[in-house]
């Protein structure tokens, strides 16, 4: 039980229930759609970059998905906000560290702030595609103005 | 018959298979994704260590003793199959490498070379990818256009929408017997009689009923079927595809190399007699002596004892199942094997599908490999357990406690 209360922690459910940045951006600059086709999960992402500061303005997603997917992507929007296209970059790779870690090392969980609530999804491979959708689909959305359809399978 | 065979109860049939008795997170496994896989009986294991620890060998080719014995039980294991759906001769059983190998061989070599544009493939709205996509290919390649059969919202076909499709255009019907998804066991016999009517070949997907339904494709007369070995208790990698005997004389073969043929030379090749010119290569071996074995096992419980018991499941699963406040069922036809498929308030099927194994019970969540049914049903996913013969109530009664934490944990 203890594997699952640290998948299902109080952040992730409650991030589940009241998705923080949640609907469209209209006037964004970036966009994405991402899909898993082996749950059936979708979501856009929106990103606004101020081409003047090169500054994460604005992040906004939508879609459908689990708990893991949502609140991941939730969490990833609160994170966004503020940073520089590198540093967006620089917290994907973070992310990936923790989600993919081997279980038997011990991240120094002060150094990874907001992100070690994911580390719990280590503990349950086939959960690693949900909480990656929206991450994967925000690098996408940086690279490409344009609309793509990206998919983590 | 003198002495009736004793029914086993359900204790000795679940020491049949070892696997049920496995711990999984410190749980005792309640394997609930039977529609997915079933389980092995320790009959079936050991039939394939028999075969590596005293006959391997390869088939239809030595002269010495083990390839002998190989090729007596490869060929008997094909008589098997052959009276278990009560086929007419063996050379109509040809083993596959599963269901969709099965609908790919005749999407290829009996529907492809007699498909032209504006021509029709008829499936319907809840078919696996494994009935679609075969057909999609050929439909792609010829100009023809695949027509589906709509479905009502307890997830039956409906019957008129379907006798207006039957039109000249079609060039086969290919139905799932029950779908995998929400269990629906579609009116295949009147099916087939319509189509018939009208010079409609039709292909029964039985990947979903074969494990449920007692077939006998001559009651049937259709004139393909498919399943897979590893939904009946055999391995994976082993399939039968069963096809009228009329047709397979006429049908090039599906895959060039050794075996299927009579004689090769640079100018020309013939190709061998029936089955044999559909089984190009070695090919599973073990898998279609397990198979075998896997049948017998079947039979040994009985499909009186394994119908009985899975409806009594079924109706078990679905009246326990109704007294949890916020599940809805998804697939609620009158004819239905055990399959119950369900969403719940607000929880995506995924996190349960976590949740329920750390309890160790293991269901299907997702779509099942069945876009299009989910898309008819507005939902992006379900959680779906299927039960089997070995399969207990109370096993159920684990399944719904377990969702009613799930429920407590998100509410």
């Amino acid at each position: 039980m203890n594997e699952l209360q640290e998948l299902y922690q109080q952040v992730i459910l409650d991030h589940n229930k009241n998705p923080r940045n949640f609907g469209e951006l209209p006037q964004c600059n970036h966009h994405a759609h991402g899909h898993n086709p082996l749950c059936g999960d979708q979501i856009e992402v929106f990103i606004s970059v101020d081409e003047k500061s090169g500054l994460i303005e604005d992040v906004k997603f939508k879609g459908a998905g689990c708990a893991i997917s949502k609140a991941s992507a939730s969490i990833m929007t609160t994170l966004l906000k503020g940073k520089t296209i590198k540093e967006a970059r620089k917290l994907f790779d973070d992310f990936r560290e923790v989600v993919t870690l081997d279980s038997n090392s011990n991240p120094d969980v002060m150094n990874l702030g907001k992100l070690a609530v994911f580390c719990g999804v280590r503990e349950f491979p086939a959960r690693v595609k949900c909480a990656s959708l929206a991450w994967h689909t925000m690098i996408n959305a940086l690279e490409n103005s344009d609309v793509e359809q990206i998919s983590t399978e | 018959m003198t002495i009736a065979n004793r029914t086993k109860t359900i204790e000795e049939i679940r020491a049949d298979f070892p696997i049920l008795s496995r711990l999984v997170h410190g749980k005792p496994l309640v394997y609930l994704d039977n529609a997915a896989t079933t389980q092995k009986p320790k009959q079936v294991i050991d039939a394939i260590s028999d075969y590596y620890l005293n006959y391997n060998s390869n088939i239809h080719r030595g002269v010495h003793k083990l390839s002998q014995e190989a090729t007596d039980e490869y060929e008997k294991s094909r008589t098997t199959v052959k009276n278990f759906i009560n086929a007419h001769k063996y050379q109509e059983i040809i083993f596959t490498r599963g269901t969709t190998e099965s609908i790919n061989l005749v999407a290829n070599s009996f529907v492809k070379p007699n498909l032209s544009e504006g021509d029709e493939v008829l499936i319907s709205n809840m078919e696996h990818h494994s009935n679609i996509v075969p057909w999609q290919l050929v439909c792609e390649e010829k100009g023809a256009k695949l027509r589906v059969i709509p479905i009502n919202d307890t997830g039956e076909i409906i019957f008129e929408e379907f006798e207006k499709l039957l039109t000249e255009k079609v060039k086969i019907l290919s139905i799932a017997h029950v779908s995998n998804s929400i269990g629906t066991i579609n009116p295949v016999k009147a099916m087939i009689e319509k189509a018939h009517a009208k010079g409609i070949p039709v292909l029964v997907d039985a990947a979903q009923s074969i494990q449920h339904i007692g077939i006998d494709v001559q009651d049937l007369q259709c004139d393909f079927l498919a399943f897979s070995g590893h939904k009946i208790y055999a391995p994976t990698g082993i399939g039968v595809l069963f096809a009228k005997e009329q047709h397979l004389k006429k049908m090039p073969p599906y895959q060039g190399g050794g075996d299927m043929i009579s004689t090769v030379s640079f100018e020309k090749t013939t190709y061998n007699e029936l089955p044999y010119k559909f089984e190009a290569g070695t090919t599973n071996i073990e898998g279609a002596i397990a198979l075998g074995k896997a049948i017998e096992y079947f039979n040994s419980i009985g499909i009186g004892f394994i119908s009985r018991h899975e409806s009594e499941l079924l109706e078990y699963g679905h009246s326990v199942l109704s007294e949890i406040k916020g599940l809805r069922f998804i697939g609620t036809a009158e004819q239905k094997a055990s399959v119950i498929s369900f969403l719940l308030d607000g929880i995506h099927p995924h996190d349960i599908g976590t949740m329920l194994d750390v309890d160790g019970v293991a269901v299907r969540t997702g779509q099942h490999c069945a876009e299009p049914l989910m898309k008819r049903f507005g939902i992006p996913a379900t959680t779906r357990a299927s039960f089997s013969f070995y399969n207990t109530k109370e096993e159920i009664n684990v399944l719904a406690e377990s969702i009613r934490k799930v429920i407590k944990m998100f509410s």
